[in-house]
């Protein structure tokens, strides 16, 4: 049995697909968390009652509004959590804290574009919202997913292990989060009314550098906790 | 060596076939004067202990005496907060332990699988990270006796073939330096002489082991020397107690 070097690139993508398959095995992302998002954007529209046009006006921020909320949960999902004997077996294994991070936010990545994506249908569904400009909707999922991927991971890797996990976790991220709303929000709103939406593009992926820049430098440190 | 012979049959060919050639005889680890303490509380203080090359350490000590942070310390997983030591020619608490840590394998008190994945989806994984063929882990299961389990989830195998399957990733590793951390422990009696072949693997090929056990009579015919941790210090121990 010879082994080969394996690039960090390399491990990131085997440490995402056995992330990504777990979850395929727990189905907590897309079979449990999604379809309550999707109840959310459900509740709304009974609290508002039947004034379509506030429905419509909301719809888009409210989307946002779940998907950043939820898509915490979905970072935070307790399949994903490698216990002490897993992170002792990735040590010894070579697998360093970035990579190991960038592994999860890879996985993260995924998933909440699937979430978004099936959310997505259904907020059109209950909210009709002017989809003018909604081409510009595609670089807005991928930069969203990625953005809130990197914060999720980062904020699992600093509550791993504590007992209000689940609850610190979205603590964590949310305040993080917001510039992700805001930039999402904007990107529509400047789409519908005709004004260039690059400015907010620009406003997600300068949070989306900034979070990776962030979780780049914790990683070695969140590891020497140990 | 370990005494094999009275092996169960089934697991002669696996012995035989797991053992392999002699290699060289550097020093594998060496601590001084090591003191670590977790979460405040000094757990080892003072800690010398030298391992050679084909060395096999057995270690003894009360609950709580320091056994497991000991095999931390010897895998570079926790550094010390005093004293100095180097591992595979890594000095501790320096990056050079990076490249140390791929030539050690830990086996813990919980099995390092993920129990949702099937057995070979576990041993594939650790196949990946390390670059090697995802046959061998195939291959590793069968030798410790999971051929037919490869498809079972690690989450509905017993504790025994957690085990097992936790020795077949030692396998995989080819490890220099072994860490056991009361690896006896839930195995089947048939399953015991996979542990003596793992350790003689890993000492034919130049490599040295740690045992851990609670129970001295596991190590008879395993180690060639004991040491006891006693008040964070490891202590010669003349023979079995």
């Amino acid at each position: 049995m010879t082994a080969a070097t394996v690039s960090p690139l390399g491990l990131c993508l085997v440490l995402a697909r056995k992330d990504l398959r777990l979850e395929r095995r727990a189905g907590e992302a897309l079979l449990v968390t999604a379809p309550f998002g999707a109840t959310a954007l459900l509740l709304a529209p009974l609290a508002v009652g039947t004034d379509t046009p506030l429905l419509r006006e909301l719809g888009p921020a409210l989307y946002w509004l779940v998907v950043l909320l939820f898509g915490v949960l979905v970072t935070l999902r307790a399949s994903a959590v490698d216990g002490p004997a897993q992170v002792a077996m990735l040590r010894l294994a070579g697998v360093g804290a970035r990579v190991r991070l960038a592994g999860r936010t890879l996985a993260n990545g995924v998933l909440l574009l699937g979430f978004q994506l099936l959310l997505a249908p259904v907020a059109v569904l209950l909210y009709d919202p002017d989809l003018t400009g909604w081409p510009w909707l595609l670089p807005v999922f991928v930069l969203v997913a990625a953005g809130l991927a990197v914060l999720g991971a980062l904020a699992d890797a600093l509550a791993a292990g504590l007992a209000g996990r689940t609850a610190l976790g979205p603590l964590l991220v949310a305040p993080l989060a917001v510039p992700l709303l805001i930039g999402a929000t904007g990107v529509l709103q400047a789409a519908r009314y005709g004004r260039p939406p690059w400015p907010w593009l620009l406003l997600l992926a300068t949070v989306d550098l900034v979070a990776a820049l962030l979780a780049a430098w914790c990683a070695p440190h969140l590891e020497d906790r140990t | 060596m370990p005494q094999i012979g009275k092996a169960a049959p089934a697991y002669r060919r696996v012995v035989a076939g797991i053992l392999g050639s002699p290699g060289g005889s550097a020093e594998v680890a060496r601590l001084e004067d090591v003191t670590v303490a977790v979460h405040r509380t000094p757990v080892l203080h003072g800690l010398d202990l030298r391992l050679a090359a084909g060395e096999v350490l057995g270690v003894l000590g009360a609950n709580g005496s320091g056994k497991t942070t000991l095999l931390q310390v010897l895998a570079t997983l926790v550094a010390p907060s005093a004293g100095r030591g180097q591992v595979l020619g890594s000095e501790l608490g320096t990056p050079g332990t990076a490249t140390a840590r791929r030539r050690i394998a830990l086996v813990g008190h919980v099995p390092a699988l993920y129990g949702p994945l099937t057995l070979a989806e576990n041993l594939r994984f650790v196949a990946r990270l390390s670059g090697r063929d995802e046959q061998a882990a195939n291959g590793a299961l069968a030798a410790v006796g999971l051929g037919g389990a490869a498809r079972r989830r690690a989450e509905s195998c017993s504790q025994g073939m957690q085990r097992r399957a936790d020795l077949a990733r030692v396998l995989l590793a080819e490890p220099s330096l072994l860490l056991l951390d009361e690896v006896h422990a839930g195995l089947d009696r048939d399953a015991v002489p996979l542990v003596d072949a793992v350790v003689a693997r890993v000492r034919a090929r130049g490599g040295a082991a740690v045992l851990v056990s609670h129970e001295p009579d596991r190590l008879v015919g395993l180690v060639d020397r004991l040491v006891r941790i006693v008040d964070g210090r490891a202590e010669p121990v003349g023979d079995f107690p």
